[in-house]
């Protein structure tokens, strides 16, 4: 094969490091602007906190298992909660979309890179940073004795438990200054993903025959731009209160902890889509491939991305049902909630339409695809359930609420990952993951995934608010959260069988070839792994499946678009 | 190198912690060792953070342990038999006096708040349901029907690129759904939220603390915590009691499930809700928004009695409480330590605001907000180090003289 890892990073390796190989092959690391390379890092960056985080999970899972179980103190399950939730979604999963946005992208638009190439490894170092800044709060953060060390005030950190009075030392002072900084370098790669889809498309390429990967990632790209701001704000804001006195949230000097409800959702909302709408991304490429049919709807699927990414800027009090806000209020958010899923379901019929009639094959990302079409449309069910704003009265800071965001989490966007590790790691090593290993992947993580989530809905139904370090015997949840965390457990042997499918592969998988899959969009086209300029040639395209055109010149799509 | 967090004495983790019979413990040197480092290690890691000697010392005991294991396989076993001892821990009577009560379901609603909110709910499941079973279906129909063959032909099924026709098919359906279950939505919202207090009606003043309720009952003069009383409501004639929310500290929630749905109580804002409950009973509720370290603990009961029951317990809770001269001196102790600062006991200097009125205490069936049944054992253990029961709870350690804290105790006890 033409680009062998070695070969690949040998590329970028100085000559004065030639001496010792592995310190070069770290500096060629270390300063690549090259867009596979961060999407690479930015990938196995968020696998690593994917594990960090997951154990801190299984610890909480532990704690829970049985009722008032002493396994960890409060003030430790605090923190273990606030590092989980905000690692999963600053640390793992923007990481992970960023990355894989990273990496395709301009393969998928036949560029040789993104249009701002140090801005993107800027953008990077950033987030890694900003991360790094996070977990060393456990060892740095321990401001003032006794006050603790990791933040412990939940991934939303609602004022005025942040203030100064109730969190003393440095712990939530880390929690804003880490996710400020991943939050300007998610900016960069925004801008870089928005530049890079209007301006560096290849010949013939015209906006309505991009992948719909691509447009969702300019979608994403978007309501980062839009989304992060007041989150940064807000934090900015918080920091003045704490270090220089300021009453923005200060309910004792009359600010309002309402206040920042309204930045946080602003924000927190859309960031749901942000996290979300990635792995629509990977569905809409990996289930036509693997039903052997073109995607159902394009022009409707990327309008209903659109759709999505509009209304979702405007339902973000619906986690404030319960503040008192006024009926109209309460109904207004009900209304733009519900609304959502409206083009939600037509993403989901359109897959359907992909489905139906094609000659589905069930390889190990397809697999995960598809139980992520179920679970999504349980997440989204329940997400009605939830817009209902009486009903959500009762369901908000209960377990639903958590399995339910958990079936978005997991059940979508995680299912999609690794839907998505398995279809690209081919093109990213030019090695298979194993289909056995996989199998098993997938067969324990669905397995463990619904013992865990299922029952938890019942745990919030029956009374059971979420961050509870503990709960009582008596009140019917104990065999609920046993349950629960088996499923737990399962999930975790699970992951273990997809690192040890990971390592096993990069040391003696079976080789790839340029297109294993028999695929359809640009990627597939170059050698696996990629050159560093990708496309020796630059490619001309004339439909939205160009390599469709090449396998089929007697039927090719640009007659039909 | 270690620290607790809580500043809890260290007697309190026995409470919680591994027991093993000290003639075992010294018959079995080795494995006592082992198992003790085993479990504060496992249990405590992520308070190990005092530099690299502390790192170290982990590490190398860790090895040590690994190593005495691979020998003995049997401590292995030893030790998982343990773990689960180590999880169990005192429920301080809790266990039984909840599994006494019906589980707080929010489908099984006795006041009209929780009644409206289980009608749309019961609304809303259904259709969604019903849309679950059709997409899933589909789903699942077409994956078993379009799955590919053994013994294919090979060749590529036919392309379909879309279809305007079903595309606004499955758009208009889904836009008259959500306009169904919106309008049934706005209806109990307005229910709920828009109903008129008739000027009769029982009001109750909710004060959330970290990690506590007090309920003042402006009408009456009536101070308690964590357990609310509130008459039974006739559906013929109703007499519901409306809820003024306020929080003390930082933002928390009141939710009773079987009663209502939860309002935020945050603070520098007015917050109300009302519950008309139906039959009489015990109703389990609990702090519904993170406040902070013992959010888990911060439970509250709401008793709801008939309304000549109810008129009974106002006029004992407006007397101050009997005196009886043989706990004079515990009387003083309370009088005369740091308890009153905190603590109101109405017919003596106590007055303190911070923490709960005690006026009427053993009235209460529970004592620091549901973590204990309320017994003189327990308020033993309570005024001795409450971070034995609550870790983290803001009430310091009294550090009494064992004398002191029986007659302590003993005046306490006479708090009805």
């Amino acid at each position: 094969m033409a680009g062998s890892i070695d070969h690949e990073i040998a590329l970028g390796t100085a000559d004065d490091l030639q001496s010792l190989p592995i310190l070069g092959k770290l500096h060629a690391w270390v300063v690549t602007v090259d867009h596979k390379r961060l999407g690479i890092m930015y990938i196995a960056g968020g696998l690593f906190f994917f594990l960090v985080a997951g154990l801190q999970a299984a610890t909480i899972r532990l704690q829970l298992a049985v009722p008032d179980a002493g396994i960890v103190p409060p003030q430790v399950f605090n923190r273990l909660l606030t590092m989980h939730g905000t690692a999963m979604v600053f640390l793992v999963g923007m990481p992970i979309l960023t990355g894989f946005f990273n990496y395709l992208v301009p393969l998928m638009i036949g560029a040789r890179d993104l249009a701002f190439p140090r801005l993107n490894a800027f953008g990077f170092w950033l987030w890694f940073f900003g991360a790094t800044l996070l977990y060393f709060s456990y060892i740095g953060g321990d401001g003032l004795y006794g006050a603790g060390s990791a933040p412990d005030v939940g991934w939303f950190a609602y004022a005025p438990l942040t203030e100064l009075p109730f969190s003393r030392g440095n712990s939530t002072d880390y929690w804003i200054l880490s996710i400020f900084l991943t939050s300007v370098g998610t900016t960069a790669t925004a801008i870089n993903i928005i530049t890079s889809a209007f301006c560096m498309r290849c010949e013939g390429m015209t906006l309505s025959k991009m992948p719909v990967l691509v447009w969702l990632a300019v979608v994403v790209a978007f309501m980062m731009l839009v989304a992060l701001p007041p989150l940064s704000a807000a934090q900015a804001m918080l920091l003045l209160d704490r270090f220089v006195g300021a009453h923005f949230f200060d309910t004792q000097a009359g600010g309002s902890a309402i206040l920042w409800q309204h930045f946080f959702w602003i924000f927190g909302h859309p960031e749901v889509y942000i996290l979300v709408i990635p792995a629509f991304a990977f569905a809409s490429e990996i289930i036509p491939v693997f039903s052997r049919k073109v995607i159902f709807g394009y022009s409707v699927m990327v309008a209903a991305s659109c759709a999505i990414g509009f209304i979702s800027l405007s339902v973000w009090a619906h986690h404030m049902f319960a503040v008192g806000m006024t009926p109209a209020g309460n109904s207004f958010f009900a209304l733009s909630t519900m609304l959502v899923g409206v083009p939600t379901g037509i993403k989901i019929f359109n897959w359907l339409g992909t489905i139906w009639g094609g000659k589905l094959r069930f390889k190990v990302p397809m697999l995960f695809s598809l139980g992520f079409l179920f679970q999504f449309l349980v997440a989204g069910l329940t997400g009605i359930m939830l817009a209902v704003a009486p009903f959500d009265w009762q369901l908000t800071d209960t377990y639903f609420v958590v399995a339910h965001f958990h079936y978005v989490l997991i059940g979508a966007i995680v299912f999609m990952d690794f839907a998505a590790i398995y279809y690209w790691f081919p093109k990213v090593t030019g090695r298979m993951l194993s289909e056995t290993l996989g199998k098993w992947h997938f067969w324990l993580f669905l397995i463990g995934f619904h013992l865990t989530f299922d029952t938890l809905h019942f745990a919030g139904l029956r009374g059971m608010p979420r961050r509870i370090y503990t709960y009582q015997p008596g009140r019917g949840l104990e065999t609920l959260n046993l349950v629960a965390s088996i499923g737990a457990l399962v999930q975790g042997v699970a992951v273990l069988i997809l690192v040890i499918n990971v390592l096993r592969s990069l040391r003696s998988g079976d080789p790839a070839g340029n297109d294993p899959w028999d695929a359809w969009t640009l990627e597939w086209s170059t050698t696996s792994p990629p050159p560093e300029y990708n496309f020796a040639v630059p490619p001309v395209v004339r439909s939205r499946r160009p390599l469709w055109d090449l396998k089929h010149p007697e039927d090719p799509d640009w007659k039909y678009e | 190198m270690i620290r607790r967090e809580s500043g809890a004495i260290p007697e309190a983790r026995n409470a919680r912690g591994p027991y093993l019979p000290s003639r075992w413990r010294r018959k079995n040197a080795l494995s006592y060792l082992v198992i003790k480092n085993v479990l504060w290690y496992s249990f405590n890691v992520t308070e190990i953070r005092d530099g690299a000697a502390a790192w170290a010392a982990a590490i190398t005991g860790a090895a040590k342990i690994l190593y005495a294991l691979m020998k003995r396989w049997y401590l292995t076993i030893a030790i998982i038999g343990c773990a689960p001892a180590a999880a169990f821990a005192n429920d301080w009577g809790m266990g039984d006096a909840n599994s006494k009560i019906p589980p707080s379901s929010v489908f099984n609603p006795v006041s009209t708040p929780a009644r409206e909110i289980d009608t749309v709910a019961f609304f809303v499941v259904s259709i969604t349901a019903v849309i679950f079973l059709i997409v899933a279906g589909l789903l699942a129909y077409s994956i078993v029907r379009f799955r590919a063959r053994p013994g294919d032909d090979g060749r590529e099924p036919p392309q379909v690129y879309g279809s305007n026709p079903i595309e606004f098919a499955w758009t208009t359906v889904p836009v008259i759904v959500v306009l169904v279950l919106f309008l049934t939505t706005v209806r109990t919202i307005y229910t709920v939220q828009a109903a008129a207090r008739p000027h009769d009606a029982l009001s109750v003043h909710v004060i959330a603390h970290q990690w506590w309720w007090e309920f003042r009952y402006p009408g009456l003069g009536i101070v308690t915590a964590n357990e609310l009383h509130v008459p039974l409501s006739d559906p013929e004639s109703p007499t519901p009691t409306f809820l003024d929310l306020e929080s003390a500290d930082v933002a928390h929630s009141f939710w009773v499930p079987r009663l209502a749905g939860k309002t935020d109580v945050i603070p520098n804002r007015k917050n109300s809700m009302w519950i008309d409950p139906q039959v009489a009973g015990t109703y389990l509720g609990q702090c519904g928004e993170y406040c902070g370290t013992e959010h888990a603990m911060m439970l509250l009961r709401v008793i709801v009695e008939p309304r000549a029951d109810f008129d009974r317990w106002v006029t004992a809770q407006k007397q101050p409480p009997a005196r009886d001269a043989s706990v004079g001196h515990g009387r003083q102790v309370f009088e005369s330590t740091a308890c009153v600062n905190c603590h109101t006991i109405r017919g003596t200097a106590a007055g303190g605001r911070f923490g709960p009125d005690l006026t009427h205490l053993m009235t209460r069936e529970t004592i620091g907000a549901g973590v204990a049944m309320n017994t003189p054992d327990h308020l033993r253990v309570w005024v001795t180090d409450p971070n034995v029961m609550k870790p983290g709870a803001l009430m310091p350690a009294m550090n009494l003289g064992d004398k002191d804290l029986d007659d302590l105790v003993a005046y306490l006890a006479t708090l009805r």
